[in-house]
This record gives C-alpha cells, sequence and structure tokens, in this order.
C-alpha cells in the first residue's frame, strides 16, 4: 500500500517539526502547516489521506478551519489532536465532521491507528466514487 | 487572563469587610430602638400621671384639714358655751339666794330642780362648809356629811373663787366632773356650792358629732387623762400615749404624721376656763391608696395605653430591625454572590489557561521523548538503545503524570459552571478528598468513609457539590489537631433525600457560635477567615434543593449533614441562579 499523505495542522513550530519527524519515521508522508490559513490552502492543491488538526489556534481557530476545509473538500479525513483544555471544541468539531479526536499528549500507537483508519476510509470512500463515476459513465454509454 | 478581570475580582473582595459579628449590632439596635420611643411615648404619661397624684394630695389634705377645724371650732364652742353657762347659773344662784336660803335641804333641792329644769345637766348639788364637810346636798347619791378637805378640787378652790375640775371617779366611783363658787361670808368664813354635771353633757356633745370610724373625738385634761372614752386611744381617765398639747395657740390643726404605719390629721382646742382639751383625730388612708381608689378609671386608662404604647413599640422595633437585618443580609448575599461568582470564573479561567499552556510544551515533550524513541527503535545500531529507551519511557512516564494533573485542574475548572449531571456522592466526595492528599499526609490526619449502605446516585450540579464538601472538609482540617480523625458517611433518608455526614473530633463549636455560623461575615477564624464559607455552602446545597444542617459539642467535635434530593429540581435551580 502506498505512503498515506497527512497534513498536520498545528501553530506550535517545535511540536509541528518534532511530530512529522516522527510521522516519516512511521511511515507517512507528512506536509504542515502552521495556520488554518495555510492549511487551507495546501487542502486545495493537493489530496491528504489525512489531516491532524490542532484546535487551539491563533488568528483562524481550529473549529473555523475544519468548517472550512469540509466545504472545499467534503470528504477530508480530519482527525482533531487538542489539550484537554479544548475537549468540549474536540466534541463540538466531531458534530461538524471530524471522524476521530485525540487528546495531546497523543500515544504513538492510537495516533498510527487513527491515521490508518482515516486512510482507509479515505480509500473506500474514493474508490466508491470511483465505482459510482464509473457506473455513470457506463449508464451514459448505454453499456 | 484579561487584567480588567482581576481588577474586578480584588474590588469586590475589598467591599467586604473581612470579619464582622453582626447580630448583637441589630439586638443592641433593637434595644436602643424600644428603649428610646418608649420612654418618648412614656415619660409625657408619666409625668401627668404624677402631677395628678400631686394636685389630688394637696387637695386631700386640704380637705382634710378643713373639716377637722370646722369640727373643732363648732364643737369648741358648743362645749365652751355649754360650760359657761352652768357656770353662770351657778354664779347666778351663789349671788341671789344668802347662805341661810341655801343652808336647807330643801332649799337645795329646789334650787337643784330650777337647774335641771332651766339647764340641764345638773346631778346634784351640795353645800360645803370651810372645813371641808359637805352639810347640805340634794342629789341622787347619799352624800351629806362627806368630807372633800382633803380631794384636790377642794385644795384648788381655796385659791379661787370658781372651779371646773377635771373627770374623776370621787366618792361616788362613777366618772363625773363639778364645779365649784367659793363664796366669802360675813366674818371671814366662807362656804363652797358645788355642783356635779352630768357627764352626758360631754358624751352627748361628741356623738351628736356624728363621726365616720376614721374619725375620733375625745377631750382630754391638761394631763392628757381621757376625760371621755377615745375610739383609738383607750377608755375613760386612762393617760393618752402622744404628747399632750402646750397650751401655745388655743386651736391647731397639725400635720399629718406617720404613726404605726397610720396617716393621721389630728386637731385639738382648748377649752376656755376649763381643764378641757378637745381633740378630734382623723386616721386618713394612705395617700396613694387615696389617690388609687379616686382615680381608678385613670390608672387603668394610663396602664391601658402604656401597654398599648409598648406592644406597638416593640412590635414595630422588632418588625423594623428584622426587616433592616433581611435587607442586610440580602445584600450580603448579592454581595458575595458577585464575589463567589467572580472568584469561581476566575479560578475557573485561570484552571483552564494554566493547563492549556502547560499542555502544549507536554505535548512537546511527549513527541520529543517519543521521537528519540523511534530513532532508537527503528535504526538497528543505534548506540546504547537499551538506555534511551528506558530514559525516553520515563520521560513519557513523567508526561503522563503531568498531563493528568492538567487534566484534573480542567476538570476542576469546568465544574465552575452549572452543569447537572448523574452523580456518585461517594465517588465525587473521595475526589474532593484527593484534592487535599498532601495536607491529610503532612499533618497525619485519618480520613474514613463509611458508605455501607447501598446510595441511589443523584442528579445535582458536580463542582456545587464539590466546593459544598471541600468547604465543609476544609472547616474540620481546621477544627482538628494533627491525627484528626474526620469520618464521611452516607445514608439515605426518610425523605428520599441522600444525607452526607461529616464528622470531625476537633475543638467544636460553642452553642452561642452555633446559631450564627450560617450568617455571612461572621468568622471564627478571626482574620483568617471571610465569613462566608459557610454561608455560601449553604446557599448552595439551598440551591441545589438540599438543606445543611450542624451538630456540635464544645470539646467533642462537629458534625455537618448535607442532605440532597435524588432529582435535581431544575427549574426551581435555574430560576434561583
Amino acid at each position: 500500500m502506498a505512503k498515506a499523505v497527512v497534513l498536520l495542522v498545528d501553530d506550535e513550530q517545535e511540536f509541528r517539526e518534532v511530530l512529522s519527524r516522527r510521522m516519516e519515521i512511521w511511515g507517512f508522508k507528512v506536509d504542515t502547516a502552521p495556520g488554518g490559513k495555510e492549511a487551507l490552502k495546501k487542502v486545495a492543491g493537493k489530496t491528504y489521506d489525512a489531516v491532524i488538526l490542532d484546535l487551539a489556534m491563533p488568528e483562524m481557530g481550529g473549529i473555523e478551519t475544519l468548517k472550512r476545509m469540509l466545504e472545499i473538500r467534503p470528504e477530508l479525513q480530519i482527525i482533531v489532536l487538542t489539550g484537554h483544555a479544548t475537549v468540549q471544541d474536540g466534541v463540538e468539531a466531531m458534530k461538524l465532521g471530524a471522524v476521530d479526536f485525540i487528546e495531546k499528549p497523543a500515544e504513538k500507537e492510537k495516533l498510527v491507528a487513527k491515521i490508518e483508519q482515516a486512510r482507509d476510509r479515505r480509500q473506500e470512500l474514493f474508490e466508491n466514487q470511483l465505482d459510482e463515476k464509473i457506473s455513470d459513465i457506463m449508464k451514459k454509454k448505454g453499456w | 487572563m484579561a487584567e480588567a478581570d482581576e481588577k474586578d475580582l480584588f474590588k469586590v473582595e475589598n467591599d467586604i469587610p473581612p470579619t464582622a459579628v453582626m447580630l448583637p449590632r441589630y439586638r443592641k439596635l433593637k434595644r436602643l430602638s424600644i428603649i428610646g420611643t418608649s420612654l418618648v411615648a412614656l415619660v409625657p404619661l408619666m409625668i401627668m400621671t404624677l402631677l395628678n397624684y400631686y394636685q389630688d394630695q394637696d387637695a386631700y389634705h386640704a380637705e382634710t384639714r378643713y373639716t377637722i377645724s370646722r369640727l373643732l371650732s363648732n364643737t369648741q364652742k358648743t362645749l365652751e358655751f355649754a360650760i359657761k353657762e352652768r357656770r353662770s347659773a351657778l354664779s347666778l344662784i351663789i349671788h341671789e339666794r344668802s347662805y341661810e336660803q341655801l343652808s336647807s335641804q330643801a332649799g337645795l333641792k329646789s334650787v337643784l330642780d330650777n337647774l335641771k329644769e332651766s339647764f340641764g345637766g345638773f346631778v346634784d348639788i351640795g353645800l360645803i362648809a370651810s372645813n371641808g364637810q359637805q352639810t347640805y346636798y340634794a342629789g341622787p347619791y347619799d352624800l351629806k356629811g362627806r368630807n372633800y378637805e382633803n380631794q384636790e378640787w377642794f385644795q384648788e378652790i381655796l385659791v379661787r373663787d370658781v372651779y371646773v375640775s377635771d373627770v374623776f371617779m370621787g366618792h361616788r366611783n362613777i366618772p363625773h366632773f363639778v364645779i365649784a363658787y367659793k363664796h366669802e361670808k360675813e366674818g371671814g368664813d366662807f362656804y363652797v356650792l358645788r355642783a356635779t354635771i352630768d357627764m352626758e353633757l360631754l358624751y352627748h356633745l361628741i356623738y351628736s358629732l356624728d363621726l365616720d370610724k376614721n374619725t375620733d373625738a375625745f377631750i382630754i385634761n391638761r394631763e392628757g387623762i381621757l376625760q371621755t372614752p377615745s375610739l383609738f386611744y383607750g377608755s375613760i381617765l386612762e393617760k393618752v400615749k402622744f404628747n399632750t398639747p402646750q397650751h401655745f395657740r388655743p386651736r391647731e390643726v397639725i400635720d399629718e404624721y406617720h404613726e404605726e404605719g397610720k396617716w393621721l390629721t389630728s386637731g385639738y382646742a382648748f377649752i376656755e376656763e376649763s381643764p378641757f382639751i378637745l381633740m378630734v383625730i382623723k386616721q386618713r388612708e394612705s395617700p396613694f391608696f387615696h389617690w388609687f381608689y379616686r382615680r381608678t378609671g385613670l390608672i387603668w386608662f394610663l396602664l391601658l395605653s402604656a401597654g398599648l404604647i409598648l406592644a406597638v413599640v416593640i412590635y414595630g422595633s422588632t418588625h423594623t430591625v428584622k426587616r433592616l437585618r433581611e435587607l442586610d443580609r440580602r445584600r450580603a448575599k448579592i454581595f458575595h454572590n458577585i464575589e463567589y461568582t467572580n472568584k469561581m470564573a476566575t479560578i475557573g479561567r485561570m484552571a483552564a489557561g494554566v493547563a492549556h499552556e502547560i499542555n502544549n510544551p507536554l505535548a512537546i515533550i511527549n513527541e520529543k521523548a517519543g521521537l528519540l524513541k523511534d530513532l532508537a527503535n527503528y535504526n538497528e545500531n543505534f548506540p546504547q538503545k537499551e538506555k534511551i529507551l528506558n530514559l525516553a519511557n520515563s520521560i513519557t512516564g513523567s508526561v503522563d503524570r503531568c498531563s493528568k494533573v492538567t487534566r484534573q485542574l480542567l476538570g476542576f475548572a469546568k465544574r465552575m459552571e452549572n452543569n447537572i449531571e448523574v452523580i456518585d456522592l461517594k465517588n465525587l466526595l473521595e475526589e474532593v478528598v484527593g484534592f487535599q492528599t498532601s495536607e491529610i499526609s503532612h499533618r497525619n490526619l485519618q480520613i474514613t468513609f463509611d458508605f455501607s449502605q447501598e446510595l441511589p446516585t443523584i442528579e445535582s450540579d458536580r463542582g456545587q457539590l464539590q466546593q459544598v464538601f471541600l468547604n465543609i472538609i476544609n472547616n474540620a482540617f481546621v477544627a482538628v489537631d494533627d491525627g484528626g480523625i474526620i469520618n464521611i458517611s452516607g445514608s439515605l433518608d426518610s425523605d428520599n433525600l441522600v444525607a452526607v455526614t461529616i464528622n470531625d473530633n476537633g475543638k467544636g463549636i460553642s452553642e452561642e457560635n452555633l446559631q450564627y455560623i450560617f450568617e455571612p461575615f461572621y468568622s471564627t477564624k478571626g482574620q483568617f477567615g471571610t465569613g462566608l464559607g459557610l454561608s455560601i455552602t449553604r446557599d448552595i446545597v439551598e440551591k441545589l434543593g438540599g438543606r445543611i444542617e450542624v451538630l456540635s459539642e464544645l470539646g467533642k467535635g462537629t458534625s455537618f449533614v448535607v442532605k440532597l434530593p435524588c432529582q435535581s429540581k431544575k427549574g426551581a435551580y435555574r430560576e434561583k441562579t
């Protein structure tokens, strides 16, 4: 299976660097974004298997970023990774369409598992969409 | 955290006096109010009554004096006249009749008969020679030949021409008095015409006065011997106990004097040309009782008015002070509600802020340690791999512990909000005690839980309940000495209330203090307490639909019982908050 492509959105530079490094070691392809705006740009231009999103961020907050990202790409698998302080926001994020929720500091196994689940779900979704598209085309062509 | 919030917090704190025992102040206020108003209302009433009393006394006094004075004057005149009349009659006889005419039984008898008929009051008449021998006698007794030489009246007549005697017993052994006239015969010898006056004359005078039972009228002589019987001072010829009046003034009413608890007004009048003194003594009521009986209506009116005034004053003052106290209480409640809300909100924000701020670097530490582990794990030839992995594990272990702390802190912050949820009280109490672990071990306190009875879960506000039990348990910590025992037990009350009892073996609360401990600003901790802890605690419990009770014995310990309903009264709760 191809390497899962993950976008890590967190305002804390050090955290971003170290976690992306680790995720690469675990076998993922990682892009990072320091804030909501940058994340939106990246999401618009590339397909990601999973987005790991911090909620407590300056300027554009996590919830706002989440809403906008889902507007652009409704199929995005967004995993919220947040401190205890924003657990309430985490629940809110789930309601808005995030697929998962992990509290900082996160354990490796948990994170890996969630990312892989997200990737699988996206793949499935993608394949389903592909099937639908193919059958659509086939119907149109009259096959 | 915003700076403005901090300022608000301190502002509220400064507005509240740290320690103030309010209740004695209200008692004093009530007392002053009652005393002041009563005095203003009652003093004029008292003064009016006193004035009336003294006026009444003056009138009564004057009236008594006037009555006695008039009685004395009238009787004196009558008595003087009666004696003078009889003396004049004798004088006429002794001058008009010759010795020869008188010195015969028949002559004397005719004189006596004439006297009796014309004047009355004569008993007998006798002619006595200068040697004291009664030579002739006309009258009911056999007194002819009696010698009067040694009798007092005869001695008196030797030096005077006319003599009115005291009342005496004499030969006949019956009280009587005599009028005697001495008449010189030619040649130097003399004889005496002596008439005995009927005592009826005196008795009649006194009886005809028709005196009431409190007034005594009688006659004494100048030695104080009773000439007529007295109501109060004995019978005839006895000596009276009081001092005989001196012939200083002929007639006088002596002011009241007090003798054996009696109020007396007395008067005397000297009867001219006789040894008699007329006395009238009136035994009066005491001035107070006289006034009291005469003015019963007034006194009732006074007492009723005073009673009514006092009742209104006491009711009014009590009510006003109660209202005032209630208002103060409400004000204090609002104050500390504001303070409580601000404080809790601030603590909540602070806790959340701290947790968040710590959590971020914690996450970085965790990831770095994780990276270290990853590097070691994914690289076969990593130097000192085992040692590095151990170190990294120990770092992530510590991070976990820190993480738990921040999670607890956040949980605490969240509970500052009003959230009704299902709560297991035992669990909650253990959590609260858990907050104090360091103090418990430091002071070697023993905390025991007794939840043997199965308790239902309750619907309530977790944060508020934590606050309640934290306050009570903190108080217990203050009350007990190091090594003290605090027992926490739960039971199901009859009214479907869950009761949590927190009992300590500390120094206890005096009965006097016990009634005030839930009052705002009441503190026994001096400068260390705000006096709001238990007040807030009670407010919270009541808001949650429960109640709080306290039992305490000085030196033995204190039990706080918090009773909570199983179902939260959401509607009522929201309204109140």
